[in-house]
């Protein structure tokens, strides 16, 4: 993206068209920061910290636009791309927990090498077709095109909904129309059909739910705080892993924790909660705490 | 757009032109207004809210008690700061910044008065505008929706994770239907400039009602009702106030996304959470009430909307706001996950769509028939506008009725009140019934910087509450 705004930078600069000194500083801050955050993204390990260092990205794009006269463009591009859709990505990775993160090692030999090199063929393709495609194009400037406040077409929001509404309104609308398709399309994949009236109300529910061998609710992955991964699962009152509050489809694993159940504590000496867990709510008595994790 | 041609008026035009030092001067003066509206607006909650439940409400600090808010402040900041051994250390000092530097963002774009004479520069009472300004605001919201999220998950701990993914769907939700509430002002102001829709609600509309000439209503909470109840709903949502305050619903989880903060990280919290407040009241202040223009009996005399006096209408505005939010805290139970959720996107956005429709038919009716938009607003859109609520309301009591029927039966019939037990607070053990006191043997541990230096080996009593099984002798006879 960056490499893009440069180009542009530069073929704004071969044909004589004034670019501000404010304008010029705040590429040269933002680039350098868009660039990071891309090359964060790929590099990170962590599965947050790549969403986040995307977002970085995405808030300069934003601020380059709105730079480059096109507020509408740059405030869309903020509320909608970094407000909404890489929330809703972080609101998935941080429902799958960390722990779980992906394995790093390659399952295909030579991936990284082939990806790095296709990435920069790629980006020089699209940057050299693009300045090819360019080059000969005149600059007419922004007045002409989109007008100015008071001028005119009234600016920027004007202008774009002109060309929204007016020449590009069907294309507008069949955009619209196959989002829209697209989401009822998910809904009715992943509902589940039901008789009108067959849906039990709450109370009937509970009714049941009281007649069964256990009327509370499930214990829930990683219950009693001590790790953020549907993997976790929750436990006993002994520290064995309660079976029931295996998640479907993850295999339940050991995450670390703070402090472990079970441990008598030798390697912490001096700390508050020496001992365990245990021994610090009392649930066992010292001497009988077995050496290890639990059964 | 309309050009209002009044003095004290700015228009875009008048914005980018000042110098640097009336620039700095106006960026720290909302600095301190934001602060100040802060600890006022604390101060503000926590009396109202004790006037409402029968209390007097925090009376020590300062004159009736006003600095409060204050010195909670100063005692926060010298807290101890913890960080959680399991925290995502970067993200979880970031996360705080992140939710305070938008909230004071938001507030850049909001017109405070007319143009007025700082040292001889004549300048609006307003940082910045720009042709898409209330969009600054709708922004400045989504990236301080970072701020919660990241706090949640990066504590590391169950509760705040839940608070967090809480907090991020309902503020998506929420800021929907806020977002197209704030579409009917935009048609009918035809701008999205904060100051240009003051302006446009400076004149009311020349109604005459059987020979009887007056002026008619010009704020839009008059014209545009249906988006102006959306937007106060949506935006409590979006400020995670109650009710809706489910990301950090007390009996649920703990703190919910800030449970795991202390000292100054939660201060920034705390801090951005009321600023959201402040920018929130501030915004429906100038979308919806008139913007910094006197309202109607004051608004007679001439002078109301030049000079300084305008500041004091804006803000009079602001704090009733402020009341409103406190009001809703005071009366009204939290929602259900469920509920909630139901309310923001069956009932919110499909009344917001057909509301914008309905306006933009009525605009395009006016435009092609030549009448007033504010006319067909006032004898059109109003009356739509009330049956609509009032078939809402209607709606929902019907619903509620078996409950209300079953209400009013109990409460007919319903068994007296038992008489109140009272417990013999001693001689009696707790297990036994007696009244609960707290355990004696609390021993405060050993401050884990201590231990770096010297080795203090004496950290076995813990304080959980809870008596250890393996207590010494002296601790077990002082129960």
């Amino acid at each position: 993206m960056s490499v893009l705004a440069m180009g542009v930078v530069a073929a704004a600069a071969d044909t004589g068209v004034v670019i501000g000194t404010g304008e010029t500083i705040v590429f040269w801050v933002l680039a350098p920061v868009a660039l990071a955050g891309a090359l964060g993204m790929v590099l990170s390990k962590n599965a947050v910290h790549s969403a986040l260092w995307l977002v970085l990205t995405m808030l300069s794009l934003g601020v380059f636009y709105v730079v480059q006269e096109a507020p509408f463009l740059g405030a869309a591009q903020i509320i909608v791309y970094t407000g909404a859709i890489m929330i809703l990505f972080l609101f998935v990775l941080m429902l799958v927990g960390r722990e779980s993160s992906d394995s790093v090692v390659e399952t295909l030999r030579g991936q990284r090498v082939a990806a790095i090199v296709l990435g920069i063929g790629f980006a020089g393709l699209v940057g050299a077709g693009i300045a090819r495609a360019t080059e000969e194009l005149p600059v007419v400037g922004l007045t002409a095109v989109q007008g100015t406040v008071g001028g005119p077409a009234a600016g920027n929001v004007e202008a774009i909904a002109a060309v929204l509404y007016g020449r590009f309104v069907l294309a507008f609308e069949v955009t619209g129309a196959l989002l829209i398709v697209a989401a009822v399309g998910a809904l009715l994949l992943t509902h589940a059909e039901r008789e009108p009236g067959t849906q039990r109300s709450q109370k009937e529910r509970s009714r049941a739910r009281f007649l069964t061998d256990r009327p509370q609710t499930l214990p829930g992955p990683g219950v009693y705080a001590r790790a953020n991964s549907i993997a976790a699962p929750g436990r006993l009152p002994d520290g064995s892993p309660a079976p029931s509050s295996f998640a479907t489809g993850v295999e339940p694993v050991r995450v670390d924790e703070l402090p472990r159940t079970g441990s008598v504590g030798a390697e912490r000496e001096g700390l508050p909660h020496a001992g365990g867990t245990d021994a610090a709510l009392g649930t066992t008595t010292p001497g009988t705490t077995r050496e290890g994790g639990p059964a | 757009m309309t050009v209002f041609a009044a003095a004290d008026q700015p228009t875009l035009e008048d914005f980018g032109n000042d110098v640097w030092w009336i620039v700095l001067i106006k960026i720290v003066g909302i600095f301190g207004v934001l602060v100040l509206m802060t600890l006022f607006a604390i101060v503000f909650e926590r009396k109202v809210v004790a006037r409402m439940q029968q209390r007097i409400g925090p009376n020590r600090v300062g004159p009736r008690g006003y600095l409060q808010s204050l010195a909670d402040g100063l005692k926060l900041a010298f807290k101890e700061d913890i960080m959680p051994a399991l925290a995502d250390k970067p993200v979880y000092f970031l996360a705080p910044v992140i939710a305070t530097i938008p909230a004071f963002l938001a507030f850049s774009v909001i017109p405070l008065g007319p143009t007025v004479s700082i040292f001889g520069e004549r300048t609006p009472l307003q940082l910045v505008d720009s042709p898409i300004g209330v969009l600054i605001v709708l922004a400045a919201s989504a990236m301080g929706v970072y701020g919660i999220v990241l706090g949640g998950w990066a504590s590391g701990s169950t509760y705040p994770l839940l608070g967090s993914l809480r907090s991020a769907a309902q503020m998506i939700s929420y800021e929907i239907a806020m977002g197209l509430s704030i579409v009917a002002v935009f048609l009918y102001a035809g701008s999205m400039s904060t100051s240009e829709i003051v302006a446009a609600q400076a004149d009311g509309t020349e109604l005459s009602f059987f020979g009887l000439e007056f002026t008619g209503p010009s704020w839009y909470a008059v014209l545009l009702p249906v988006s102006f109840v959306i937007y106060v709903i949506a935006v409590v949502g979006e400020t995670n106030r109650a009710p809706f305050d489910l990301p950090e619903a007390e009996s649920e989880l703990v703190g919910g996304f800030h449970t795991e903060y202390s000292s100054l990280k939660f201060a920034l919290f705390f801090l951005a959470e009321y600023i959201n407040i402040v920018t929130v009241s501030a915004l429906a202040a100038t979308l919806f009430l008139g913007g910094w223009r006197a309202p109607w009996p004051i608004s007679i005399w001439d002078g109301a909307n030049t000079g300084w006096w305008p500041l004091l209408w804006f803000f009079a505005k602001v704090v009733v706001a402020l009341f409103f939010f406190v009001w809703l805290r005071g009366t009204l139970p939290r929602l259900r996950y469920d509920q909630f959720m139901r309310f923001g996107w069956k009932v919110l956005v499909p009344v917001g769509l057909v509301w914008i429709l309905v306006v933009a038919t009525l605009r395009a009716v006016a435009r092609e028939s030549d009448l007033d938009a504010g006319q067909v607003a006032v004898f059109v859109g109003v009356p739509i506008a009330l049956v609509l609520l009032g078939g809402l309301l209607l709606a929902s009591r019907m619903r509620n009725r078996d409950t209300r029927v079953a209400a009013r039966e109990a409460a007919a019939g319903g068994p007296a009140p038992a008489e109140p037990q009272v417990l013999d607070p001693q001689g009696r053990d707790r297990a036994s019934g007696g009244f609960p006191v707290p355990p004696m043997d609390l021993v405060v541990p050993p401050s884990p910087r201590l231990r770096r230096r010297e080795s203090v080996g004496a950290g076995t009593v813990v304080g959980t509450g809870r008596r250890s099984s393996s207590t010494t002798p002296e601790e077990t006879d002082d129960v």
